[in-house]
């Protein structure tokens, strides 16, 4: 047990938290984005802005995989599984995003889709196994964390000549959007707090391009509240020492190169899209992940030719504005009223890492206040 | 012909209503559970006048798997019953048991069970009065579901509500969390962790009679059982029209229950208990009662957790161990099933 208490000890985030006060200037503000889902759920779970200076402000970045997937995507499942009749498979957040026309998967399931949740994409190479009479796809997300083992289940549905397997692909890469962030006109950031899990898969070294070429400095962090705590401290440290550099509070698990052989894996069975659209970025160049042609077959976009058309999100939500940092939630006209975790309009309030979800979970007392 | 009670089987004829359900009740049921009233062998128990108010509660058990560290569905079914009515205030005297039981479940384990709900409803000081039995077929049930129903007498001058906490009061918890729950995950396919974990089922009539007896301004005793702490606090806050304020650090959960739940991704806050309450009173009672709580064996590690604010929101926030402040929502999404 020491090794979860360690880092949630409260007097050790006091004693951060007063390095923090004496650190900050008064005159001046401090904008950091975190910018992983993990980050914003840690910092409402242990209500970690009440520890904080008021010249110090978080802002909620995109890195949370169920939240930057357009509509569209989730459209391409659901034709996937309504007009193709497969057995569309994913993670539980997934299936509850609103797409067209109201419908999310999990109603369309109410409509007769066959659409199963799953754990993890072992899961569905399972089900494959089981339902030779089925097709089977995966409706895969996420960074570069969740990455290696879609590519490890396609590895393993080659070997095992599955014919009715396949991945919806939607890979994305966190340096890309972060890029994209900073190239937003007028952005207002100082500092990025590093992405946790996906930094023990690609390492320090992507985000060097950061600190040197857009002068924001960058510490990549754990996912405890001291993690964040200290790597707020290491920020305001660099920022003050008008210092841009990339610093690693996570090294208990991130090193500068990161894990070569998880690469190797990614490599062997993705290749880059030329472009992809996100949800509130639009669309970048370089951004995600397909599978390579030698693994065609198991790509379900090619296989059932089911293109992606673009569709603007629902009227009112403010996802877009919220995932490029522009935006808080509370800045949103429906949250809590029409939008709630059990019935969401937008998908920032779908998975528990996204803003509107962390916020409205951990954090709505603050709007009566 | 005997009962084959050691390699025997659950047969549909047992829940009939012919002979094969006749020799069940007699050498089982009637058995393992005897006294008079159930001796009696009518439609119904024919029961002496009570003195009082009366509080009845009903509850069903499907729990999966049917044996856990702790217990099994025999004792739960008896403990959760007398719990309910023991926390309205109430001394628990009856209970009415219908089990459904699945064609071809082993008779042996069967008595297992009704062994286990024997020793509990002793322990408990309850009588097993009259109850009921069907049989469906292998396939349609799982093993052995059992419905409880509890009748109890009203302590005189006690009125014990979710509608009666007050800004100022004080928010005790009678131990440690999250125990039920995590010991019947613990035993779930594929969840093979700290197998340290027991769970907390046990029947509170005693501790409630302690409390009562301590002469405390006592407001609201609730049982946080499915959806746990955090679902009952919550029950509790908008039945009240109260906020309340929670220190996180002041929560007791043993380690190996918060390191089961660190591996499940579960918050020991929305975990179900069987055998722990949770205690509303006026602030100046909380010591004398907090005494008087841990001085009974279930109430060793009973903690003051918190205090009832005033929120038209109703809304139950926390002090983070770190020193921030957070809601402690309504459970949303799915609970975890057949937990109890
Ligand atoms: S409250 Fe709902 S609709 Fe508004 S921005 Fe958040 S997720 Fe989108």
């Amino acid at each position: 047990m020491k090794f979860i208490d360690e880092f949630r000890d409260g007097d050790l985030a006091r004693h951060l938290a007063a390095g923090i006060v004496r650190e900050a200037r008064t005159d001046r503000v401090y904008r950091l984005m975190e910018f992983c889902g993990g980050h914003t759920h840690a910092i409402s779970r242990y209500g970690l802005t009440d520890l904080l200076p008021p010249a110090v402000r978080m802002i909620h970045g995109p890195g949370c995989p169920v939240c930057v997937l357009p509509i569209g995507r989730i459209d391409q499942a659901i034709r996937l599984a309504l007009e193709q009749g497969v057995m569309l498979c994913s993670y539980g957040d997934c299936l509850r995003v609103p797409a067209s026309s109201g419908l999310s998967l999990q109603q369309a399931k109410a409509h007769g889709a066959d659409v199963r949740m799953v754990y993890s994409i072992s899961d569905a190479v399972q089900l494959a196994q089981q339902n030779p009479q089925h097709d089977i796809v995966f409706l895969a997300i996420g960074f570069e964390t969740t990455t290696p083992p879609t590519a490890v289940a396609v590895r393993q549905a080659d070997a095992l000549g599955l014919k009715n397997f396949s991945v919806l692909c939607n890979h994305v890469l966190t340096p890309a959007a972060m890029r994209a962030i900073l190239a937003i006109d007028g952005v207002q950031l100082d500092g990025i707090v590093g992405p946790a899990h996906v930094s023990t898969v690609i390492g320090s070294r992507p985000y060097e391009t950061f600190a040197a070429d857009y002068g924001k400095p960058v510490v990549i962090a754990g996912f405890e509240p001291l993690d964040v705590l200290q790597a707020i401290l290491m920020l305001l440290r660099q920022i003050n020492g008008a210092r841009a550099e990339v610093e690693n509070e996570f090294t208990r698990a991130v090193t500068r190169d990161g894990n070569h052989k998880a690469q190797a894996l990614i490599e062997a069975v993705f290749e880059m899209r030329d472009s992809f659209e996100w949800r509130g970025l639009g669309s970048i160049p370089k951004s995600a992940l397909k599978l390579r042609a030698a693994y065609a077959r198991f790509d379900a976009e090619a296989r059932y030719g089911v293109d992606y058309r673009a569709v603007p999100d629902r009227p009112g939500c403010e996802c877009a504005a919220i995932l490029r940092g522009e935006k808080r939630p509370r800045d949103c006209r429906i949250f809590a009223t029409a939008c709630t975790p059990e019935d969401p309009v937008g998908s920032c309030m779908v998975s528990p890492e996204g803003a509107c979800a962390a916020h409205y979970t951990y954090g709505r007392f603050r709007e009566q206040e | 012909m005997k009962l084959d009670l050691r390699n025997g089987r659950v047969e549909m004829g047992h829940g009939a209503g012919g002979r094969a359900m006749a020799q069940l009740i007699a050498e089982l049921f009637a058995k393992l559970l005897g006294n008079d009233y159930l001796a009696q062998g009518d439609d119904g128990a024919v029961l002496p006048a009570l003195p009082g108010r009366l509080v009845m509660s009903t509850d069903s058990h499907v729990v999966s798997p049917l044996f856990f560290p702790g217990g099994d569905i025999g004792s739960l079914a008896v403990n959760g019953t007398v719990n309910d009515v023991t926390v309205m205030g109430a001394r628990p005297l009856y209970l009415a048991a219908a089990f459904i039981l699945e064609e071809g479940y082993p008779l042996a384990e069967l008595r297992r069970i009704v062994e286990s709900m024997a020793r509990a409803a002793l322990a408990a000081g309850v009588l097993v009065v009259t109850g009921d039995t069907k049989v469906v077929e292998k396939g349609k049930g799982d093993g052995v579901f059992i419905s409880t129903t509890g009748v109890g007498v009203a302590r005189e001058g006690v009125t014990l509500s979710g509608k009666q906490a007050r800004p100022g009061d004080s928010i005790l918890l009678s131990g440690s969390i999250g125990e039920h729950g995590t010991a019947i995950l613990s035993q779930r396919a594929g969840l093979a962790f700290d197998a340290s974990i027991v769970s907390d089922c046990a029947a509170l009539n005693g501790l409630v009679e302690a409390m009562l007896d301590s002469g405390a301004e006592l407001r609201v005793l609730r049982d946080p059982t499915r959806g746990g702490l955090a679902s009952t606090l919550n029950e509790l806050a908008q039945q009240s029209a109260a906020g309340m304020l929670l220190d996180e650090a002041a929560i007791p959960v043993i380690p190996a229950v918060a390191a089961a739940c660190e591996f499940l991704g579960l918050d020991p806050c929305y975990v179900a208990n069987e055998g722990k309450l949770v205690a509303i009173c006026a602030a100046r009672d909380a010591d004398r009662l907090l005494e008087v709580m841990r001085r009974h064996p279930l109430g060793q590690n009973a903690a003051l957790i918190g205090e009832v604010i005033a929120d038209s929101h109703a809304f139950v926030q926390m002090t983070t161990r770190i020193g921030g402040r957070r809601i402690l929502d309504w459970l949303s999404g799915e609970q975890l099933p057949r937990i109890c």
